[in-house]
């Protein structure tokens, strides 16, 4: 496959997202303008600027037509996707890292890193349907884990919030009273940060990537642990394929030390992995750095890949993928 | 495709008027399909120059690109105007670029071998095999990409060659030590020749399977012989001598197989065949010793 290279961002990316019907990629990055790609050729569409610092991280309504975008400003924003002009601004009062819209988009959680004292937190906000009647208020704000929450998301039917971060525990809340439900344990769980945490398409089970060069697929409801994908590089980003059981996993060697080694081995391809036999099924190449963002066409058929190297490689996988044996 | 009919009826019994359109004599067009193939057949009559009425079928199958399903709002999506940085057309452009390299999901090992190959990453035997598999053919089995020849699990089965006649007894271990974890094996004990290391040893391989191909045309060069000796198996070296002097063909030339009898096959199919305008002459290149 002869990858597309979209060099729109001039820092390192941190996040990527297609919008549900697969035809746009939504691309965050330490610069401060996220951008919108047409997923097919990598055209540009635009960009949403606003945001004063890096943006950690986006989401897209189920009808594209809405993105929230959570920046180290210490804002999360809303925007219209087709004009990229910003409907309303979150305030908080440390970084915001992860959002994840609720099915049905009335309501989303933010999460803030620790900062100037403040330990971290989990925010969930009411979105309103018209962006006039939008307030900043919070309706929940959950707080406990050390360290910064690298991704909240909602669990079924919004009655839960999975969280993860750099206390290596991943953890689900009640959406409803904020109790803590469920705890990973320390014998099946990560033994580094949490960097990245995706859910399946059907949402029954999640991944999560860590430091400790693994990835761990878990069960949703019952935070079962079920798989585990070991690796020889830290992970960075992981997703899943929503066509193939398959997943990718992306990482590499630590930013600061990637000028210390040759490139080769720092190890920064997209490894993909069978989900259920845990093997190694290949690698692609390509990233001049860690790869710090993964994301599947939600029809399966292309990826995504966001590196330290300020690009996004967008593949389109040739047609023997799709009948790969191990 | 025209099939010609002869008419019922007769041109004699029409009366002659060139200028008359006689298209009211023809059967109706008829159209059949398009059935589940996509195939549709269009029967057509009309009269031909000569007079002669003419029955034209055309098939045509109708084939459905792989079309991209995209939703209405997609497409919509597709013609929204550019915003924010992107409205600036001719610096958007420059953005995105199909990349010159071909990027391949590579396999983490040859597909068949077992999951030992990919732990020992620090042997540079296993290296090698991850690299091409190609370049892992054993010389007893002529398996591709499975294992070496010291490794071959058909070596005792197999009639030894004249290269094991006089091996060292500790080949085994000799072996072994080829595939010390990270040790730096010297590219003349690769590949599973570990037990050779004298230079006599290493012709002697040569000579293994060895066909001589004489009464070659000058213009005959290594590629040539290589394609024309392909088809008949695995060739692991193609020789063609060339007069250092006046930098021509010299008129024959070897080339190594890597089974026998797919040797024998090429000098039995090769021999006396014409080639270039001259008959080839292929025989075993040393006299068998047994």
């Amino acid at each position: 496959m002869r990858p597309i290279l979209m060099k729109g961002h001039e820092r390192p990316l941190t996040f990527l997202k297609y919008n549900r019907e697969g035809d746009l990629l939504f691309s965050c990055a330490k610069d401060h303008n996220p951008t919108v790609w047409f997923a097919d050729n990598g055209e540009r569409l635009g960009t949403y600027r606003g945001h004063n610092g890096a943006v950690w991280s986006c989401d897209i309504s189920r009808d594209s037509t809405m993105l929230l975008t959570g920046s180290a400003d210490q804002t999360a924003k809303l925007w219209d996707v087709q004009t990229g002009t910003p409907l309303y601004t979150f305030n908080f009062d440390s970084p915001a890292r992860s959002v994840d819209f609720a099915v049905g988009e009335k309501l989303a959680v933010i999460t803030t890193d620790p900062f100037m004292g403040l330990t971290s937190a989990i925010h969930i906000k009411h979105i309103a349907t018209d962006p006039d009647d939008q307030t900043g208020e919070s309706v929940l704000i959950l707080k406990g884990p050390q360290g910064r929450i690298n991704r909240a998301v909602w669990g079924p039917l919004n009655r839960t919030i999975v969280s993860a971060g750099e206390d290596a525990v991943v953890r689900i809340w009640d959406s409803e009273t904020g109790k803590l439900l469920r705890e990973s344990d320390k014998e099946d769980g990560h033994k580094k940060p949490i960097t990245s945490l995706s859910k399946s398409t059907d949402g029954s089970h999640f991944l999560t990537g860590s430091l400790d060069k693994s990835a761990k697929l878990w069960d949703i409801r019952t935070l079962k642990l079920i798989k585990t994908y070991a690796t020889e590089r830290p992970v960075n980003a992981v997703a899943m394929s929503p066509l193939l059981n398959h997943v990718v996993l992306g990482g590499g060697q630590d930013a600061s030390s990637v000028t210390t080694t040759d490139h080769r081995a720092g190890k920064f391809e997209a490894k993909f992995y069978d989900k259920i036999l845990t093997e190694e099924i290949g690698g692609v190449k390509g990233h001049f750095g860690p790869i710090n963002a993964l994301a599947f066409n939600p029809d399966g058929k292309s990826f995504s890949s966001g590196g330290e190297d300020g690009y996004v490689r967008l593949h389109h996988f040739d047609p023997d993928y799709f009948n790969i044996k191990l | 495709m025209a099939i010609e009919q002869p008419g019922k009826m007769r041109w004699g019994e029409l009366e002659e008027d060139d200028g008359e359109d006689l298209d009211f004599l023809l059967p109706p067009k008829q159209v059949l399909g398009p059935d589940e193939n996509g195939i549709k057949k269009v029967i057509e009559y009309k009269f031909n120059d000569e007079g002669n009425k003419v029955k034209i079928t055309t098939t045509t199958r109708t084939r459905k690109l792989a079309q991209a399903r995209l939703s209405k709002r997609a497409v919509e999506r597709r013609s929204w105007p550019k915003f924010g940085d992107a409205v600036h057309e001719d610096v958007g452009a420059r953005l995105t670029m199909v990349s010159t390299e071909e990027i391949l999901l590579e396999r983490p090992r040859a597909p068949g071998t077992k999951q030992e190959d990919s732990k020992n990453a620090g042997d540079p035997l296993s290296q090698m095999g991850k690299g091409g598999a190609v370049l892992m053919v054993c010389r007893t089995c002529g398996k591709k990409g499975d294992h070496w020849t010291s490794r071959c699990p058909y070596k005792d089965l197999s009639q030894p060659t004249e290269s094991f006649i006089d091996k060292p007894p500790s080949d085994p271990t000799a072996a072994a030590t080829g595939t010390t974890k990270g040790a730096y094996v010297p590219p003349s004990m690769r590949g599973g020749n570990t037990e050779r290391s004298a230079g006599t040893d290493m012709r002697r391989r040569n000579e293994e399977n060895s066909v001589r191909v004489t009464n070659l045309s000058e213009d005959t060069r290594e590629p040539d012989l290589h394609e024309l000796f392909r088809p008949f198996g695995a060739v692991s070296r193609v020789y063609v001598a060339i007069d250092q002097k006046t930098g021509m063909s010299r008129g024959f030339g070897f080339v190594n197989f890597v089974n026998r009898d797919e040797a024998e096959r090429a000098i039995n199919k090769l021999n006396g065949y014409g080639y270039d305008n001259l008959i080839l002459r292929v025989e075993w290149a040393a006299p068998r010793a047994n």
